[in-house]
C-alpha cells in the first residue's frame, strides 16, 4: 500500500520540491495551496501524513493544525511541519496547536524522508 | 486546380524537372514541398518583375517567382495550365511559377557536370550544374539561394 | 517526476508572480504608509517569505540572507512591533527593487547587485528601531537546519486552571471495541479542550507502534471539574491505556493567541460550546488590546472555510484562480488554425451559394452556426494571449523610483487601469516605450521641488499612468504635474538643428510635436538619466510598430499628457476594405477619420499636380493610392472616394481609393516570414474567398509619398 501524504504549502516550488523528493520514496502525494484548501481536501486525500507550511495565505499553519486536530475526520493524522522558521516560540505554537514535528528548509531529501517513515512507523 | 503531393524520398539524389519556354531545368526534390496548379495572386507593390505576386497557402502567406522572369527571360503569362512549385529553403517557403512538371528523376553522379564558360548571361548565375539525361534532355539546376528573394524582414531582391 | 532543473525554473517564475504581488501590497502601503493594512502586510511578507523558502532549496544564499533581512523587518510591521511611517517606505521599496534584481541575478547566475550591502544596511537600522522589547520577537532567526521533533518544553508554573492529559491507548483498547474520539469528547464536556498528540519525548515517536493507526493524545482540558470527574472517565481504559494526569498551567503568549483564534467566526467546532473558560483567560491575557485587534481583524480579512465539510457554506472572499502555463507556440497554432477556420467557412459559403442548392435554409443556419462558433472561438483564443498591463506599470514604478533618485526630484507614480488587458506581445513590447517616457516625465516634466514649492504645488510631483479601454483599443495615458512643455525653448532647439525653418508659423501643438522628431533630442543636452541612446521618436516608431500611436498634449505649467493607443491584439485587426486599382486591401479602422465623395466638396489644386481637400477647418493633401502602389492611377477625383486617415498626431491625408467594400475583422498574416517589407503595407490577410489581400501602412504611404514629391505642405490644423 501507498502512503498518502497531503503537502499543504503556498509555493508551488516547495510542493514540487517535496513532490520530487517523496514521490520516488514511493509516497501518495496530494497537494494543497493553502490552508483553507488544505482543510478542503484532508477527508478526499485521507492522507497517513500532512506536510505544512505555516505562513499561508487563508489559513496558516497553525490554523490548518487546529482544523484538524478539532475537525471530524482524519484528527488523529500525523502532522509535520515543514517551514523556514525555526524559532522555539513557534515550535512550542506549533507543538502545543498538535503538531507532531516540525522540519526546517530547506530540507534534506533523506532526513526528510527518515523522519517520514519515523512517524509514519514504517 | 490540379494539385500533386510528392512523397518524400530519401534518395538524395532524385531532382524535380520541369520546363521554363522550351528549356528543362530542375531542383533538388528535397526543397519541394508540394505542386499546386496556378490560382491568382495577390500583386505585390513596387515588387520586382520576377515576383508575380502571394498566394494562400493553408494561411501562410506565399510569393511567387516567376521563374522566367528571374532567369532573364521574357515573363509569365500564367494561365490555369502553369503550375506553382513549393519550396521550403531555409525555413523560407516560396512558389516558384513554371510551365509544366515533367518528371522527377533519380540522377547518378556521372551525369552532373559543371555548367562550361559560356559567356555573360543572366540566368548563367542562376545555374549551379548541368544534369545530362539519358534521353538527350539536358537539365539545368538552379541555385535556390539566388532564386528566392530575401525574407526576414530585409527588402526582397 | 519533475526535474531538479524544471524545479528551478518553477521556482523563478513562481518569483515573477511573487514579487509582483508584493509590488501590489507596497503599493498600497506607500498609500497609507502609517496605518497599513495587516493583510497587505501579510501578503508582502508571504511574499518574501516564500521567495526565501525556495532560494534555500536551491542553495541561493545570497537571496536567502537579504529575503531574511527584507522578511525580518516585515515581520516586525505586522506584529505591530514597529511603525516605519511615510519614512521608512522608501527603505522598503528599495529592498524591493534589489530584492527584483537579487531574483534576476541568481537566475540567470550573474554577480549581485552592488546596491544590496547598502540597502541591507538600511533594513537592519529600520528592523532596530522595532527591537525594542527583545523577549517578545516571535520570529528569531537562526540558521536553516533540520531539526526534529521538538525538544522538550519549557511549562512556566502559574495556577492550574484545568488538566493535561496524556493519553496513550494501547492496541488492545482498540480490540476491545473503544474509541478514543468518544473517550476525548467525554472529556471534552467537562469544560474546553484543545486536543493535541503527545510530542513532549522523543521515544515515543521511535517507539511507535506500526500496528496501532492511533496516536498519542495530549489533552489540555480548561475544566473546573474535580480530579475525580476526570479518573471517572478514564478509569474505563485505565488498564488499556497509558494515562497521565497533570495539572494545566497557562502559556502568556500561547493563549492570546488562542483567544484571537477562538473568536474567528468561521471557524465554528472549535471543540465545545463553552466559552467560559477561554474568554476568561483572554481577558486575563497581558498582551496589550490593539496587537489582539490586529490579529482579529487579519482573521477576519481572511476567513477559513468550514472544517466539516460543508463545501457550500465556504466563504469564498479571495478565489484561487486555477491556471495552467501554456507554451506560447501553442497558442499561436491555435489562433492560426482559427484563422483558417473563418476562411474555410467562408469558402464553404460560397461554393454553396455558387451551386445554387435549394435547401429550405438548413445549409444556410449551419452555416451560419459555424461562423458564429468559430468567431466566438476566435475571441476565445484571442483572450488567451491577452494579460493584464499591471507587471508593465509595475515595473514602471521602479523607473520612476530610479529616475527620481538620480534627478534628485521627489516624484510619485500612480498607476490607473492596470487591470486593462492586451495582447501579450503588445504588453512585451510597450515596455521600452512606457520607460522611456516615465523617465523623460519625470527628467523633462517634474520640476523641481524648490521650483514647484514656489509656484505652489505640492513638493512631490505626481505621475499618473492610466489605462483604458476605449473602441476596440487601449489607451494609455502617462500624465505628469510638472511645467508643461517649454514651447519657446523646444522652437528654439528645432530651429537651431534645422528641423524647422525660422520663424515658421507653427501652432502649439506642432511645437509639441517636434518633441517626436528625430534629431530632436542630442546626447549632449539630454540630462545623463533620459540620455540613454533613444529620443521621443524612437518611442513613437515603438509604438506605431505595435500598430499604435501616440500623442502629446501640454498646458503651461501645469503639466503634459502622453497618449498611446494601441490595439488589443496583434493578430487581428479591424479593417476596412477597399479597392484600390483593381487590387481589394485593407486599411486599418483605428487610422480612418471619415470617408467623403469628392464630388461633394471643392478639391484644390496646388501647382500641377498637388491636390488639397478641406475638411473640418483643414487643408488635407490627396495621395492618389494606386497610384502611390505603382498601379493605374485611381483617376479622376470625382469618381473616387477619399479616405481622410490621420498618419501621425494630429496629421491628416486624404488617400484617394476606387471604391469602399465593407468593414471586418481580419485575421493578420506576416508578410516578411517568406518574403520581407514592402513599402506602404504593414501585413496581409486572407479573405473569404482565400485570396489574399494587404494592409496598408498609411504612414509609410505618407512618408514615401513625401519623398518622392519633396512637396506636401506642411499641414497645421491644430
Amino acid at each position: 500500500m501507498k502512503f498518502r501524504i497531503l503537502v499543504i504549502d503556498d509555493s508551488p516550488t516547495m510542493r514540487g520540491l517535496v513532490t520530487a523528493a517523496l514521490e520516488p520514496a514511493g509516497f501518495e502525494i496530494h497537494q494543497a495551496q493553502d490552508g483553507v484548501n488544505g482543510l478542503d481536501r484532508l477527508a478526499a486525500a485521507d492522507p497517513h501524513l500532512v506536510i505544512t507550511d505555516i505562513n499561508m495565505p487563508r489559513l496558516d499553519g497553525f490554523g490548518v493544525i487546529q482544523g484538524i486536530r478539532t475537525g471530524a475526520t482524519n484528527a488523529s493524522v500525523p502532522i509535520l511541519v515543514l517551514t523556514t522558521e525555526a524559532g522555539g516560540d513557534l515550535k512550542d505554537r506549533a507543538r502545543r496547536s498538535g503538531a507532531t514535528g516540525w522540519i526546517v528548509k530547506p530540507f534534506d531529501e533523506a532526513r526528510l524522508i527518515s523522519t517520514i517513515n519515523l512517524v509514519l512507523g514504517v | 486546380m490540379r494539385q500533386m503531393l510528392i512523397e518524400h524520398t530519401p534518395d538524395q539524389s532524385d531532382v524535380v524537372s520541369f520546363r521554363i519556354g522550351d528549356q528543362d531545368y530542375c531542383i533538388d526534390i528535397d526543397v519541394v514541398r508540394e505542386i499546386r496548379g496556378w490560382s491568382p495572386t495577390t500583386v505585390l507593390p513596387h515588387s520586382p518583375p520576377h515576383i508575380t505576386g502571394v498566394i494562400n497557402l493553408r494561411g501562410t502567406v506565399v510569393a511567387v517567382v516567376d521563374l522566367a522572369a528571374r532567369l532573364g527571360l521574357p515573363q509569365t503569362v500564367p494561365t490555369p495550365r502553369h503550375v506553382v512549385i513549393i519550396v521550403s529553403v531555409n525555413s523560407q517557403t516560396v512558389g516558384l511559377l513554371a510551365d509544366v512538371v515533367s518528371d522527377i528523376l533519380g540522377i547518378d553522379e556521372g551525369s552532373v557536370k559543371p555548367v562550361p564558360d559560356v559567356g555573360p548571361d543572366p540566368t548563367r548565375a542562376f545555374i549551379t550544374n548541368l544534369i545530362t539525361h539519358d534521353d538527350g534532355r539536358i537539365l539545368r539546376k538552379l541555385d535556390m539561394d539566388k532564386i528566392l528573394p530575401r525574407s526576414a524582414g530585409g527588402q526582397p531582391s | 517526476m519533475p526535474q531538479r532543473d524544471d524545479l528551478r525554473a518553477a521556482f523563478f517564475e513562481e518569483c515573477e508572480d511573487l514579487l509582483a504581488q508584493m509590488g501590489d501590497g507596497l503599493a498600497l502601503m506607500s498609500d497609507a504608509a502609517d496605518t497599513p493594512e495587516l493583510e497587505t502586510l501579510h501578503s508582502v511578507f508571504r511574499a518574501v517569505h516564500s521567495i526565501k523558502g525556495g532560494a534555500g532549496a536551491f542553495g541561493l544564499n545570497g537571496l536567502v540572507d537579504f529575503a531574511h533581512a527584507f522578511e525580518t523587518v516585515l515581520d516586525l510591521m505586522r506584529s505591530g512591533r514597529l511603525s516605519i511611517g511615510s519614512t521608512g517606505m522608501p527603505t522598503l521599496l528599495r529592498a524591493y527593487d534589489v530584492l527584483s534584481d537579487l531574483v534576476a541575478a541568481a537566475r540567470d547566475g550573474v554577480t549581485e547587485p552592488s546596491s544590496m550591502a547598502a540597502i541591507l544596511v538600511e533594513l537592519d537600522i529600520l528592523a532596530d528601531g522595532g527591537g525594542a522589547d527583545e523577549e517578545d520577537i516571535e520570529f528569531v532567526p537562526v540558521p536553516l537546519d533540520l531539526s526534529l521533533p521538538f525538544a522538550s518544553p519549557v511549562e512556566p508554573e502559574p495556577a492550574p486552571l484545568g488538566y493535561m492529559i496524556a493519553f496513550a491507548p494501547s492496541a488492545a483498547l482498540y480490540l476491545a471495541g473503544h474509541e478514543p474520539a468518544a473517550l476525548l469528547r467525554a472529556l471534552v464536556r467537562l469544560g474546553s479542550a484543545r486536543v493535541i498528540p503527545d510530542t513532549d519525548e522523543v521515544s515515543p515517536l521511535a517507539a511507535f507502534d506500526p500496528g496501532s493507526t492511533a496516536l498519542r493524545w495530549q489533552l489540555e482540558l480548561s475544566t473546573c471539574a474535580s480530579r475525580d470527574e476526570v479518573d471517572a472517565i478514564l478509569d474505563t481504559v485505565s488498564h488499556l491505556a497509558d494515562v497521565m494526569i497533570a495539572p494545566l498551567v497557562t502559556h502568556a503568549a500561547g493563549m492570546e493567541e488562542e483567544a484571537s483564534t477562538q473568536s474567528r467566526p468561521s471557524l465554528p467546532d472549535q471543540v465545545p460550546s463553552e466559552p467560559g473558560p477561554i474568554a476568561s483567560l483572554a481577558m486575563s491575557n497581558s498582551d496589550p488590546v490593539p496587537v489582539m485587534e490586529a490579529r482579529v481583524k487579519g482573521m477576519d480579512a481572511a476567513p477559513a472555510s468550514p472544517i466539516r465539510g460543508q463545501p457550500e457554506a465556504t466563504p469564498v472572499q479571495m478565489p484561487v484562480a486555477s491556471t495552467i502555463r501554456v507554451n506560447l507556440d501553442r497558442v499561436d497554432r491555435l489562433i492560426n488554425q482559427i484563422g483558417e477556420l473563418v476562411i474555410m467557412e467562408a469558402m464553404l459559403s460560397q461554393a454553396i451559394t455558387n451551386a445554387q442548392i435549394e435547401d429550405g435554409g438548413d445549409i444556410a443556419n449551419g452555416l451560419e452556426g459555424i461562423k458564429n462558433l468559430a468567431a466566438s472561438i476566435q475571441e476565445s483564443v484571442m483572450s488567451i494571449r491577452a494579460q493584464p498591463l499591471k507587471p508593465v506599470f509595475q515595473r514602471m514604478q521602479r523607473i520612476t523610483r530610479e529616475a527620481a533618485d538620480a534627478t534628485g526630484k521627489s516624484v510619485r507614480l500612480q498607476t490607473i487601469g492596470e487591470g486593462n488587458e492586451v495582447d501579450k506581445t503588445v504588453i512585451e513590447r510597450l515596455v521600452d516605450p512606457l520607460t522611456h517616457m516615465i523617465r523623460n516625465s519625470v527628467d523633462h516634466g517634474i520640476e523641481t521641488a524648490e521650483r514647484r514649492r514656489s509656484v505652489g504645488k505640492p513638493a512631490e510631483g505626481l505621475i499618473t499612468l492610466s489605462a483604458a479601454h476605449r473602441s476596440g483599443r487601449v489607451i494609455i495615458d502617462i500624465t505628469d504635474d510638472g511645467a508643461g512643455i517649454d514651447r519657446a525653448r523646444v522652437r528654439q532647439i528645432a530651429e537651431e538643428r534645422g528641423l524647422v525653418a525660422p520663424g515658421a508659423h507653427l501652432a502649439p501643438s506642432d511645437i509639441d510635436n517636434l518633441l517626436f522628431m528625430p534629431g530632436f533630442s542630442s546626447k549632449e543636452e539630454v540630462s545623463a538619466l533620459s540620455g540613454r541612446g533613444v529620443g521621443l521618436d524612437v518611442v513613437r516608431r515603438e509604438i506605431q510598430a505595435l500598430g499604435g500611436r501616440v500623442t502629446i498634449q501640454s498646458v503651461p505649467g501645469q503639466g503634459t499628457t502622453f497618449t498611446i493607443a494601441l490595439p488589443l491584439t496583434l493578430a487581428v485587426l479591424e479593417g476596412m476594405l477597399i479597392d484600390v486599382g483593381g487590387e481589394t486591401m485593407v486599411l486599418p479602422l483605428s487610422s480612418i477619420v471619415e470617408t467623403m465623395r469628392p464630388a461633394s466638396v471643392q478639391v484644390q489644386y496646388l501647382g500641377r499636380a498637388a491636390r488639397m481637400v478641406a475638411s473640418r477647418g483643414a487643408l488635407i493633401p490627396i495621395i492618389d493610392l494606386a497610384e502611390s502602389f505603382g498601379f493605374d492611377p485611381v483617376g479622376p477625383l470625382e469618381q473616387a472616394i477619399l479616405i481622410i486617415v490621420e498618419y501621425d498626431a494630429d496629421r491628416c491625408v486624404a488617400l484617394a481609393v476606387n471604391q469602399i467594400h465593407d468593414q471586418r475583422q481580419v485575421v493578420i498574416k506576416s508578410l516578411e516570414d517568406n518574403y520581407g517589407d514592402v513599402p506602404g503595407i504593414s501585413a496581409a490577410t486572407i479573405l473569404g474567398d482565400g485570396r489574399i489581400a494587404l494592409i496598408i501602412d498609411p504612414e509609410e504611404i505618407v512618408q514615401s509619398a513625401a519623398a518622392e514629391s519633396l512637396a506636401l505642405p506642411h499641414v497645421a490644423n491644430g
